[in-house]
């Protein structure tokens, strides 16, 4: 997987910068408390939840299961509905793709609507060296282009800035791109939200080609599924003539049916809402409405790897949310781009590893950049056992050991005395020492425990002594660490 | 060797672990979350979708069949509008108390025309209950997906009861998964400033969902 930002420093280091930074904090709080405590009071309408839950996981562990029967059923029917399936190994292979899929239309720019399988192949900046201008329509990923920034939450990707900030971008950018800022314009959302408007109108309207991801394909029916709120969405997929969308092929869902089960949990997990304003569903191309040339590329990029793993593919499972973000107590401290990866939070800490592999600094240290304290896992509506599949990549960290890297097994060396494990210890001393970071994970822990008796993960055994792994402690976190860190030589 | 060929053989050494035998699809899903929440009349559906609507701040208007044209014509007038969108299958009479240009949404007709133009008025194929939506399904009185986009003003009509069903389950069962379909829960929305809700971004900024009774009343003409 390509898209490791350039120089980005090891979890740590990059954390540190960020609980520096006043208005990045004080604004990630803000906003995950704020839809956390929305994201409860929506689960809680529906008295079925846990069996949504249930089912969704095992929709897709089958799916995982079972993926190239069902990525062959998904290519037959899309190809049936009149659209065209390209397959990609790599990001690198996707871009050409795409760009090569563009230039065929003869044109220069496209609309984009938000789509994470697109930032993690970095396919806006391959575009661009190609002479193809893409831009981006969601509200907040115009923000963050214009604000030539970074991503900081999958769901709010422009949350670490403030409305004044996001007028002066604005006013200084827009101008270069296209329609300027309206003059006068002022910091309430309201009115930003209506400079977004005018200036992205205009692009729409002409626009001749879209790019999407989908959060969901149906191998049964080939049915393409986004799930957005602004009605960008809606606009990339239906004005232009060509529409062309990638998609991690862990997307796949077998039936229609189930996505009776995901329609219902995603929205309230996501944006805390009963049903989002905007879901578009697509199959293949429709006579004489929307895009008349539909092309679905399926990617793969570390995919294929993950699966591999038979603890760490749950992570397969992930349907985008965002909820565990905004429970984790290292998120709301460290910030989204301490994680290095378009896939920030505790989803990211499991899920970049594994699809780049550990070798780098950040990603060696990403399975530490956790307090294990397991609030993620709760709210996940599919179940991901994050705490599990961290402290499995701890120990692959820690251990070395067999592991699967573009479709070939090989075996990585122990990180004991290199850089990785340096840089994996300090991550682990910064989640454990902040208490801060700490406190409101452990009342959802003990939650957690009240409702969910597991077993705990057992590899943990691999860090020894001092460095044994805290397997979801049982007693509050800080307990745990004052005893076994604490007061030298304390209980162990 | 292919792309594709690479990519599912990579899946099927990935996957060395499933046995031949596992679990069929059937069996895999436990099904045993709710078909609807609660227990509800039908008139108590109809009111639910009425409150999930305005809720998510859709204004809702309810009517009989037979005042559905002066309630469009009111809508219409109220909002200054000069010029309606019209799918090609719309029942005429819902059109028949407004003087308001009509526009047909032509296959040549460009983003920009329909930008020109002020509303527009549509069926709906089913209504979710539960969650406030309105489902369009490109049928002959809802048009393109287009039209119910690029004007800022959309009115979408809902016959009730018929229409109408409780829950996210249903409405799947009730839809051709064939068609393009939109789900619309309420005007377009950003969160994306700091978290302060904001309607109206590039869908219709207004939405405007009329719940008319298609049970016949003593003064119903049709
Ligand atoms: S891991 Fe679970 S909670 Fe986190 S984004 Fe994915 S689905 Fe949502």
């Amino acid at each position: 997987m390509s898209g490791t930002y350039l120089g980005m420093p090891a979890f740590p280091v990059a954390a540190h910068e960020a609980v520096a930074n006043e208005t990045l904090r004080g604004n990630l709080r803000h906003a995950t408390h704020t839809i956390r405590a929305k994201r409860a009071k929506a689960v809680a309408e529906v008295s079925d939840w846990a069996e949504l839950r249930e089912a969704g996981k095992r929709i897709k562990d089958h799916t995982l299961r079972h993926l190239d029967r069902y990525l062959e059923q998904l290519e037959a029917s899309v190809t049936a509905a009149g659209g065209t399936v390209h397959w990609a190994a790599d990001a690198d292979e996707a871009n050409r793709i795409v760009a090569d899929l563009v230039k065929e239309t003869g044109e220069s720019e496209v609309v984009k609507v938000k789509s994470m399988a697109t930032q993690e192949i970095g396919l806006n900046e391959a575009l661009e060296a190609e002479g193809i201008h893409a831009y981006e329509t969601d509200l907040a990923e115009l923000i963050v282009q214009l604000g030539k920034d970074r991503p900081s939450h999958i769901l709010v990707p422009a949350i670490h800035r403030n409305r004044g900030e996001i007028r002066d971008i604005f006013r200084s950018e827009m101008g270069e791109w296209g329609r300027p800022a309206p003059e006068g314009l002022t910091d309430t959302p309201a009115e930003l939200a209506e400079a977004a408007r005018l200036h992205l109108r205009e692009k729409f309207l002409r626009a001749k080609v879209g790019i999407s991801g989908a959060n969901f394909m149906v191998a049964e029916t080939g049915t393409l599924v986004v799930v957005e709120s602004e009605g960008n969405g809606r606009m990339c997929l239906t004005l232009p003539e060509t529409l062309i969308s990638v998609v991690g092929i862990e997307k796949i869902v077998p039936t229609w049916r189930d996505l009776e089960v995901f329609l219902q949990t995603l929205p309230r997990s996501s944006t805390a809402e009963r049903m989002n304003p905007y879901t578009s569903m697509w199959t293949g191309t429709t006579d004489g409405d929307g895009p008349q040339n539909f092309h679905l590329v399926l990617l793969d990029n570390g995919r294929t790897d993950t699966l591999a793993d038979e603890v760490g593919r749950q992570a397969l499972r992930c349907i985008r949310c965002s909820a565990c973000l905004n429970v984790c107590p290292v998120y709301e401290r460290a910030g989204g781009h301490a994680y290095g990866s378009v896939y920030p939070g505790p989803i990211g800490a499991i899920l970049s590893p594994q699809l780049r592999g550990t070798q780098s600094a950040i990603d060696a240290s990403l399975p530490y950049a956790s307090s294990l304290c397991g609030a993620c896992y709760e709210v996940c509506p599919v179940a991901i056992d994050i705490p599990e599949v961290l402290v499995h990549l701890r120990e692959r960290v820690a251990e070395g050991g067999e592991v699967v890297r573009e479709g070939n097994k090989v075996v990585l060396q122990p990180a004991k005395g290199h850089a990785a494990e340096r840089a994996a210890m300090r991550a682990a001393r910064w989640a454990f020492t902040h208490p801060g970071a700490l406190r409101g994970g452990q009342r959802l822990a003990s939650r957690t425990r009240r409702l969910h008796p597991r077993s705990l993960p057992g590899p943990g055994r691999a860090w020894s002594g001092t460095r044994d792994l805290p397997a979801l402690p049982a007693e509050p976190f800080r307990d745990w660490w004052q005893r076994t860190h604490g007061s030298k030589g304390a209980a162990k | 060797m292919s792309s594709r060929d690479r990519i599912l053989g990579r899946v099927q050494r990935a996957l060395a672990d499933v046995p031949q035998d596992d679990t069929p699809y059937e069996q895999a899903i436990p099904r045993d979350y709710l078909r609807e929440h609660g227990a509800r009349r039908v008139a108590e559906t109809v009111d639910l979708l009425a409150e999930n609507l305005a809720d998510y701040r859709a204004l809702v208007h309810r009517c009989a069949a037979g005042e559905l044209p002066t309630v469009i014509a009111g809508l219409l007038a109220d909002r200054k509008a000069t010029s309606v969108l019209v799918p090609p299958g719309l029942d005429e009479d819902w059109l028949a108390a407004t003087e308001v240009t009509r526009v047909a949404d032509r296959p040549e007709s460009t983003p920009q025309e329909l930008d020109r133009v002020d509303s527009v008025v549509t069926a709906c194929a089913v209504a979710v209950a539960e969650t406030g939506t309105i489902v369009l399904d490109g049928g002959p009185d809802q048009g393109r997906r287009r039209v119910t986009l690029v004007p800022d003003h959309h009115i979408c009509v809902v016959r009730v009861p018929d229409q109408v069903v409780s829950s996210v389950p249903q409405a799947l069962e009730r839809l051709d998964p064939t068609r393009a379909l939109t789900w619309i829960s309420g005007p377009s929305a950003t969160s994306d400033i700091e978290l302060d809700r904001v309607e109206g971004v590039h869908g219709p900024r207004t939405l405007e969902v009329v719940l008319v009774e298609s049970g016949s009343g003593p003064d119903d003409p049709c």
